[in-house]
């Protein structure tokens, strides 16, 4: 009886379908938010019953970056900050696709952040999921445009003097159709934003603010992982359809967090379809992709 | 397979070089096209940008470079065939991510319409500067082809080759053409589709589960894996095994980078695509490729007038260098001379390769025009002494 128990417990990770186990352990610390992250998306593609067969993901470069590799789906790895254009092309070739972006705030808004507003303002029918861990911890802990005004890095020893994007202002003032900000604490929350970021037609966003224990939390003195988190729970405020203007991250302060966007709007392709037909009337073939033949 | 008629101009046309070119690139299949305004490549972004709607393809004004690359290779893994166009200033910074399409081996095509260098050099006027860029412009060790055609015509001709080659050898393939060509307008004969052989991009015939995306064979050549049919595979620009899973080590390194080289190298006949003409018995030959080979013919007429026994080659593929039939006429012939408009490029190459055995001239500058026919003849006449 008991040996039953065992062996069912052994064949069956309730994650193992979407990730590739001929990979795992992992790379990333203990305490770091990405799996929790990780666990997030793939419950939401469980949840929604997708066919896993029609889901892509593209990552850059960095611990986010890593993504892609651990994700039993399409996965593509590609170069620092080009995730988002590299999925642009993969996109327009197979629409028919769900197309997701996971990546981290350096990657996706330093070195990333031209395609990040131009593929928002395109409104390509995308979702992006951006782990905000305010700083470059692949590298080892260096200031980030995400890290908060006076926060200590290893390339600000003395506190960071640069204010830093306010992402989901970013996003939703460059025509993302779907923001939504969560933490890693939010493991429910975080699941639906992703579910209804991937159902959205359109550039969908969502900001996980994610503990780094082994980099920002050290050099800050913010404590262990199980610190952060508690931390994320006495001071997130969960603000629906708050003010953009209002959710800046300053040093510890409070984080805002909800759905904050969640508008319709014609996608790029639509668009394109739409202003062919202008042109073209009914000789134009309205584009479904791959080699133009479907 | 022949190219679908619905893509392919038939007929006698009067076009530039970049027109040729996109039309080429049209016959050849390419659906999808990602580019940024740039001189003098910005026709054939054009031209393709009025020409897709109705053939099913969608052209895209990129924000940038960088971006127009990543979208080539995305489009290209979702299966359909892809190119981009740019200069100059756009080759440096598409050439991080040309490097990501030599890792991931991704089928794509890519033109570089030349001009005046360095920096925003001379936007509107020709050079072949950019040559060993486009040899060594990513950082690490990898093989390259790179095409140079001469005219509109062969614009079109080796746009339609650059895709097949690309297919053939999954990696991205260049078109190193120039203002001058890009510019210049002639007539161009586009055949009837039937008449142009496309090479179909090769597809694993395994089952999901059993594919990976960089499985060793013969030809080293692995099939690709298509998105969305549950092959789930993973691809990534860090070295990677057959399973295209990143493997951080010397010995995945060496196996990884020598396979991306030794798939041109060990194809280089078939690669390698000279046009020769009375190098037999000759003492001296000219090399040259691209607009460079239209603008030797005087200055060899005449020096043949003169009694000097010349031959010439154009190279239509400068990537790979044709090492072989070089080293094999620098023990035969008394001169070999590379004509190029920069200082001296591709002539290092024919240089290395001749290895003492003959005297190697060099009639190049620094762009701006083409040369002077009468230099050209000098250096004939001093290298035939």
């Amino acid at each position: 009886m008991s040996a039953k128990v065992e062996e069912q417990v052994r064949e069956e990770h309730p994650l193992e379908k979407i990730l590739r186990m001929d990979r795992i352990p992992h790379i990333w610390c203990p305490t770091c938010g990405l799996g929790t992250t990780v666990t997030a998306l793939s419950s939401a593609l469980e949840q929604l019953q997708l066919d896993t067969n029609k889901v892509a993901v593209v990552s850059g470069i960095g611990c986010t970056g890593r993504v892609a590799g651990y994700m039993k789906l399409d996965s593509f790895h590609t170069t620092h900050g080009r995730a988002v254009p590299f999925a642009v092309g993969l996109h327009i070739a197979r629409p028919d696709l769900k197309t997701i972006v996971f990546s981290g705030d350096g990657d996706l808004i330093s070195i990333g952040g031209n395609h990040f507003i131009h593929t928002a303002r395109r409104n390509v029918d995308m979702t992006i999921i951006c782990v905000n861990n305010f700083i470059y911890a692949m590298t080892g802990g260096q200031v980030a445009p995400t890290t908060p005004l006076t926060a200590k890095a290893a390339t600000t020893p003395y506190g960071n003097a640069e204010h830093p994007f306010n992402l989901p202002l970013l996003a939703a003032s460059s025509g993302a159709v779907y923001v939504a900000r969560w933490t890693a604490l939010h493991v429910r929350r975080l699941t639906v934003a992703i579910k209804e970021a991937i159902q959205k037609p359109g550039f969908s966003f969502v900001e996980v603010i994610a503990p780094c224990s082994t980099l920002y939390a050290r050099i800050n003195k913010l404590g262990t992982g199980l610190d952060l988190m508690k931390f994320y729970h006495d001071n997130s405020v969960i603000r629906h359809g708050a003010d953009l203007n209002d959710v800046d991250i300053d040093f510890q302060s409070k984080i805002v967090v909800g759905k904050f966007v969640d508008i319709e709007k014609p996608t790029y392709i639509d668009c394109l379809n739409a202003g062919n037909k202008r042109a073209f009337g009914d000789k134009y073939k309205p584009y479904g992709g791959g080699n133009g033949d479907n | 397979m022949k190219a679908d008629p619905k893509n392919v101009l038939t007929g006698a046309h009067y076009l530039d070089g970049n027109h040729a070119c996109a039309e080429g690139a049209i016959a050849a299949g390419c659906k999808f096209f990602a580019g940024y305004p740039i001189t003098p490549s910005t026709e054939i972004a054009e031209r393709v940008s009025r020409r897709f709607p109705l053939i099913g393809g969608v052209f895209i004004q990129m924000e940038d470079e960088l971006a127009s690359m990543n979208a080539i290779l995305g489009a290209s893994w979702g299966g359909v065939r892809s190119m981009s166009c740019t200069s100059g200033p756009g080759f440096s910074l598409m050439m991080e991510n040309f490097g990501l399409g030599l890792m991931l081996e991704t089928p794509c095509v890519l033109v570089n319409v030349q001009r005046g260098g360095p920096s925003t050099g001379l936007p509107t006027l020709p050079g072949q500067a950019d040559m060993m860029q486009a040899r060594w412009g990513s950082h690490g060790d990898y093989e390259v082809i790179a095409l140079a055609p001469d005219s509109p015509q062969e614009s079109f001709e080796l746009a339609v080759h650059a895709f097949n080659l690309s297919e053939k050898y999954r990696m991205p393939v260049l078109i190193m053409t120039d203002e001058c060509v890009g510019h210049m307008t002639e007539k161009v004969v586009i055949p009837d589709a039937d008449q142009i052989e496309l090479i179909e991009r090769r597809y694993t015939d395994k089952k999901p589960g059993e594919a990976w995306p960089f499985e060793e064979t013969e030809d080293l050549v692995s099939p690709m894996l298509p998105v969305g049919q549950g092959y789930k595979f993973h691809v990534t620009g860090l070295t990677h095994d057959y399973r295209g899973y990143p493997v951080i080590n010397a010995e995945a390194q060496h196996k990884n980078v020598s396979r991306l080289m030794d798939k041109v190298r060990k194809h280089a006949d078939d690669i390698i695509w000279l046009e020769e003409k009375d190098v037999d018995g000759a003492d001296v030959v000219v090399v040259s490729y691209g607009i460079s080979s239209r603008v030797v013919q005087p200055a060899i007429q005449r020096a043949v007038k003169d009694g000097i026994k010349v031959g010439q080659i154009k190279m239509v593929t400068v990537w790979p260098f044709p090492e072989k039939r070089i080293a094999e006429l620098a023990g035969k012939v008394k001169s070999l001379i590379m004509v190029e408009m920069n200082f001296g490029q591709v002539f290092l190459e024919m240089d290395r390769c001749a290895k003492g055995k003959c005297e190697t001239y060099l009639v190049g500058h620094a762009g701006g025009t083409v040369h002077k026919p009468d230099e050209i003849y000098k250096t004939i006449k001093e290298a035939a002494k």
